[in-house]
């Protein structure tokens, strides 16, 4: 597995413990009142598990697992998915930011924003991964 | 494909549709007069779509393809796969009964179902972690 791919999957599964830590808390506040600040933690949640683990595992089993090039580079503008990485994991922080610290109004939108661009960088490079076996 | 696989992936397929069925009931207008228990699914609904079909469907496939790890157990320790698979499907299924019951009596005190649904499902995903 490349070193590229081991990152987004081992930091996958970091968000996803966070993110079924603070799932947990959250359903059992619903049976067992702890405390009432926990659902500001709801959009941590669903930023933890959509982004952080469904994408992130997504994109580290893309890298890993399409089709790659007879010739080296193997898998070509590796530089794209480790841009994608950063800032992915630096969009999640910021719509995190947004919402459950409530930092500023435009930590949220430029989070997304950062998200945006960190999956442009990455579809920049799988699109030529998505091929037969011919090259076509 | 090893077993575990195979019964990940099942149980995420079955979860899907289970999922889209309940994604329909809840689409039903008012005049449809669904029982209030129903009308309670709606974080149920969400959480067979993403625990139980995409995630399921992650761990299976994480189970099968990853590289070894020795020749004498090359997916690690399959008992706590199978532990880890078990807590997820039983702390989703308790979820998906409790949370409605809860929402419908909230005086009957189900509320421990949740904090047990709760803590199986939290306990899955650490073992799975553990385990890969």
């Amino acid at each position: 597995m490349p070193r590229l791919s081991q990152w987004f999957i081992r930091a996958a599964f970091m968000y996803l413990l966070l993110g079924f830590t603070v799932g947990a808390l959250l359903l059992a506040h619903k049976g067992i009142p702890l405390h009432p600040a926990l659902w500001s933690w709801l959009p941590a949640h669903i930023e933890f598990l959509l982004f952080g683990w469904v994408v992130q595992v997504t994109m580290g089993m893309a890298f890993w697992i399409l089709p790659r090039y007879w010739q080296q580079p193997r898998r070509p503008h590796p530089e794209f998915v480790t841009i994608a990485f950063v800032l992915l994991n630096l969009g999640i922080w910021l719509v995190v930011a947004g919402t459950t610290f409530r930092a500023g109004p435009w930590f949220l939108p430029t989070g997304r924003a950062v998200e945006g661009v960190a999956a442009a960088f990455f579809d920049l490079h799988a699109w030529r991964r998505i091929i037969s076996r011919e090259g076509t | 494909m090893p077993p575990l696989t195979r019964w990940y992936i099942k149980s995420a397929l079955i979860y899907l549709a289970a999922a889209l069925f309940l994604a329909l009931v809840l689409a039903l207008p008012a005049s449809a007069n669904l029982p209030l228990f129903i009308r309670y699914m709606n974080p149920a609904y969400f959480h067979l779509f993403l625990v139980g079909w995409v995630t399921q469907m992650i761990f299976g496939v994480i189970y099968w393809m990853f590289p070894i790890i020795t020749r004498a157990q090359p997916r690690g320790n399959a008992r706590l796969g199978w532990v880890s698979y078990g807590l997820l499907n039983v702390g989703l299924l308790l979820r998906v009964i409790g949370e409605p019951l809860v929402g419908v009596r909230p005086e009957a005190g189900f509320g421990w179902l949740l904090a047990v649904a709760a803590l199986l499902q939290w306990l899955a995903a650490v073992t799975f972690v553990i385990l890969t």
